[in-house]
């Protein structure tokens, strides 16, 4: 899974590169998110701007990278595509993450 | 004379879709594999990207199932079918293998997960029959032989009543 990281206003963010996060790329997502984030801000916002699809396999994968991170560090999502947005509104997770429409939206209220 | 008059003042008629099949072996891009197939083949109908998002979404649970449970082992590259035809109520779709049968016999009842909980109780799967059953209409699974047929209706490019 190709993804970016980088640490911005001791925030780091990591953007997936890539457009599905599905069943035959959630193991993938995972690990790729565990190297992303390894000794990092306590802060990490997840940039699924060009993500335009998941399926609940990768949904599973994002709620088991918040685990990961916890206690001690907070994932928030931002970018969400309609199609992505839908997905964490039907399963009720909506109401499990931090989630923002723009990464501009994420870094002001993590500025704030 | 008559008929023509009628062709001149009646509205374009809706664009059929000729019904299709697609067969992919099963297999970990077996999903990604039927489900571009499967947006190929409803391009006609010029589904809007909710429409279409909708469609993927309950797809990819439906093979999913079947990917991971009905042909369980990674060797296994049985193949799985998917029918559709467009009519009057919306898209039918219908998937067949030839896996495993479903555990009870029938399709599972899709209850929503708990996520008042705990956040490291919090679950990582079982939204697929969830979703599948939220988002589609008339859900039925069979084993008839030694295959499975789980067949569902879309609610997506109904045509206006006359």
């Amino acid at each position: 899974m190709e993804v970016s990281a980088r640490i911005e206003e001791q925030i780091q963010i990591v953007s997936i590169l890539e457009s599905r996060i599905d069943a035959a790329v959630a193991l993938d997502f995972k690990d790729a998110m565990r190297t992303a984030t390894a000794d990092g801000p306590d802060t990490v916002v997840l940039d699924l701007g060009k993500v335009d699809f998941i399926d609940s396999s990768g949904l599973g994968a994002i709620v088991a990278t918040m685990k990961h991170l916890a206690p001690a560090r907070k994932l928030v999502l931002a970018g969400l595509t309609p199609a992505v947005d839908k997905v964490f509104r039907l399963t009720r997770m909506d109401s499990v993450f931090s989630m923002f429409t723009t990464m501009d939206d994420a870094m002001a209220e993590m500025r704030s | 004379m008559t008929g023509a008059h009628m062709n001149e003042s009646a509205p374009t008629p809706p664009q059929v879709l000729a019904p299709f099949q697609l067969t992919v072996k099963s297999g970990e891009f077996a999903v990604r594999e039927a489900l571009a197939g499967l947006t190929t083949g409803l391009a006609p109908l010029s589904l809007d990207v909710e429409e279409i998002g909708t469609i993927e979404l309950v797809m990819a649970e439906a093979l999913n199932n079947i990917v991971e449970h009905a042909y369980p082992e990674e060797y296994n590259d049985g193949p799985i079918a998917v029918g559709c035809t467009h009519k009057a109520d919306g898209l039918h779709i219908a998937v067949v293998d030839r896996g495993l049968p479903m555990p009870n016999g029938q399709a599972p009842i899709g209850m929503a997960q708990d996520v008042d909980v705990d956040l490291m109780d919090m679950p990582e799967g079982g939204f697929g029959w969830f979703l599948i059953q939220n988002l589609a209409k008339d859900v039925r699974y069979g084993r008839f032989g030694d295959e499975n047929r789980l067949e569902l209706r879309l609610a997506v490019a109904i045509r206006r009543p006359r």
